[in-house]
Order: structure tokens, then C-alpha cells, then sequence
């Protein structure tokens, strides 16, 4: 059995698909709107070095990898210790080396690397633009432009790839999620900008 | 060399894998496996099946394996068919 195979049997043993999924779409979100938020008080705040910007950024992207993969560890490792202890009680027979003690070890770590690299990813791509300008790359808009329209670009597709899990249309789906980014920016801009 | 061609045995097994999957499990353990399975209970956690498997020289510490590895409990050897060689 290859290596994707064997996860795929795991994930619907246990039927975790919806949940890595969710996580995915979840933490990816969170990642997203961190870094539009980061990227837009700085925007509006007194002119910052892009090093600076880059290295808060990073820092926030960073926390939200470790707080993804060890919040989403402890409780799926918890809830699936639970499920095969029931399991076990029903079948009155210890399961631990069965694909359901293997499930209980590997399902945690899975969701938790999902949940935690959503974030970080999706916020890595939203700093290139900010990388490639600090390394003396001209871009033909500035760079703290870019990353924005990197970042309300992802949340649009985040909004597709669940529209077209729900089986909706995509563009309203995708629409959704750009209008909360939207409103997030509009917020930022009132509380934060003079 | 006496060769088992035909068991029915009796499994208790969670939901998941399903019927599909671990009848197919079984029948991966060699080319001539002819596996039968039939579903008798179900209740909210378990279903107790009735798996007949049929092959030239079943191999049955490797079939309680593969269900022992899906979560199965061989609860009973119910029916057994032996040819001796020749």
C-alpha cells in the first residue's frame, strides 16, 4: 500500500477527510486576514522599513504555524484516543495494532500539519512580493499593493475551493469570503488609519 | 500435502473499513481468493459478518491477520473444507 493510499484508508476510517479539510479552509482563512491586516495597518501607519514589516509579518505567520499544528495536536489527539477506547469497548478487543491504533497515532499529527501549514503557507505567499522587493526587485506597483492583492486573491479562492465543496456556485462562494476581507481592510482603515 | 480450499468464518468488525474494503483486503492475499461476505447484524458501533473465502490453499494465518489489521475480531471458525494431496 504507497504512502497516499495508506492515508486516504486512515482519514476514512476515521472519517477525518471533512475535518482536515475544514482546518484547511479554517487556518488558511485566519492566515490570510492576519497577514491583510498586518500588511494594511502598516500601509496606513508612518512609512516602515520593509525589513521590519517583513520580519512582523514573518513573526505572525511563524505563531500562527505553531499555534495551528499544537492546538490542532492536543485536541485530535485527545478526541481520537477517545473514539478507540468506545471502539475497543464495543468490540471488546484491543485495537492498537489494527488500523485504528495506527489511525489514533498518525490522524493527529496529519490534521495538526494541515492546520498549522495552511497559515503559514498561504501568509508565505501573500510576503513574496515584499521579499522580492526588498531584494532590489522593481516592481510595477509597490510592494505592500501586491501582497494585498496576493492576499484578497487567496481568500477569493479559499471561497471557491468551499463553494465548490458545498456544490454552490463558485463566483457567490468566492465573492463571500473577498466581501469579509473587505470589510476586515474597511475596519482597519477606521480604527487604525488617522 | 493437505491443502483448506474452502472457510466461513464468523467477524465482528467496526463500520469502518466497510464490507467493500474488507472483503477486498482479503482477496488481495492471493490471485484464486474468492471472498464472500455477508453482512448478519448491525448495531451502532459493530457489524457481525459471515465471511466465506474459497481459494486452492487458503493461507489462514494471513487472512486472520488482514483481519486482525482492519480492526476484525475472529470470533469463530464455522465451516472448513480440506482436500488432501495426492
Amino acid at each position: 500500500m504507497n504512502m497516499l493510499r495508506q492515508v486516504g484508508f486512515l482519514l476514512r476510517i476515521t472519517r477525518s477527510h471533512d475535518i482536515v479539510r475544514r482546518y484547511f479552509v479554517v487556518n488558511g482563512f485566519d492566515g490570510a486576514l492576519t497577514m491583510l491586516g498586518l500588511i494594511t495597518g502598516f500601509l496606513i501607519s508612518a512609512p516602515t522599513e520593509l525589513s521590519v514589516i517583513i520580519s512582523a509579518c514573518l513573526g505572525a505567520a511563524i505563531a500562527l504555524g505553531v499555534s495551528g499544528v499544537s492546538s490542532a495536536y492536543i485536541s485530535e489527539a485527545a478526541e481520537r484516543r477517545r473514539s478507540l477506547a468506545q471502539l475497543e469497548d464495543a468490540m471488546v478487543t484491543d485495537l492498537q495494532q489494527s488500523a485504528h491504533g495506527k489511525a489514533t497515532r498518525w490522524v493527529p499529527i496529519l490534521i495538526a500539519l494541515v492546520n498549522g501549514l495552511a497559515p503559514l503557507l498561504i501568509s508565505l505567499l501573500i510576503l513574496i512580493p515584499l521579499w522580492v522587493a526588498n531584494a532590489g526587485i522593481v516592481m510595477p506597483l509597490p510592494p505592500l499593493y501586491v501582497a494585498i492583492i496576493i492576499a484578497l486573491t487567496l481568500i477569493f479562492l479559499l471561497g471557491v475551493f468551499l463553494g465548490r465543496i458545498e456544490g454552490v456556485s463558485w463566483l457567490n462562494s468566492g465573492i463571500k469570503t473577498l466581501l469579509v476581507a473587505l470589510v476586515t481592510a474597511a475596519l482597519i482603515f477606521m480604527f487604525v488609519g488617522d | 500435502m493437505v491443502c483448506i480450499t474452502r472457510i466461513v468464518l464468523d467477524v465482528l468488525k467496526p463500520h469502518h473499513p466497510t464490507a467493500l474494503e474488507f472483503s477486498q483486503a482479503i482477496a488481495e492475499i492471493g490471485s484464486d481468493y474468492h471472498v464472500c461476505l455477508t453482512v448478519i447484524e448491525m448495531d451502532e458501533n459493530t457489524e457481525t459478518l459471515q465471511i466465506e473465502v474459497t481459494a486452492n490453499a487458503i493461507e489462514f494465518e494471513q487472512v486472520q491477520t488482514v483481519i486482525n489489521s482492519l480492526g476484525g475480531s475472529l470470533h469463530s471458525i464455522d465451516e472448513v473444507e480440506a482436500h488432501g494431496g495426492t
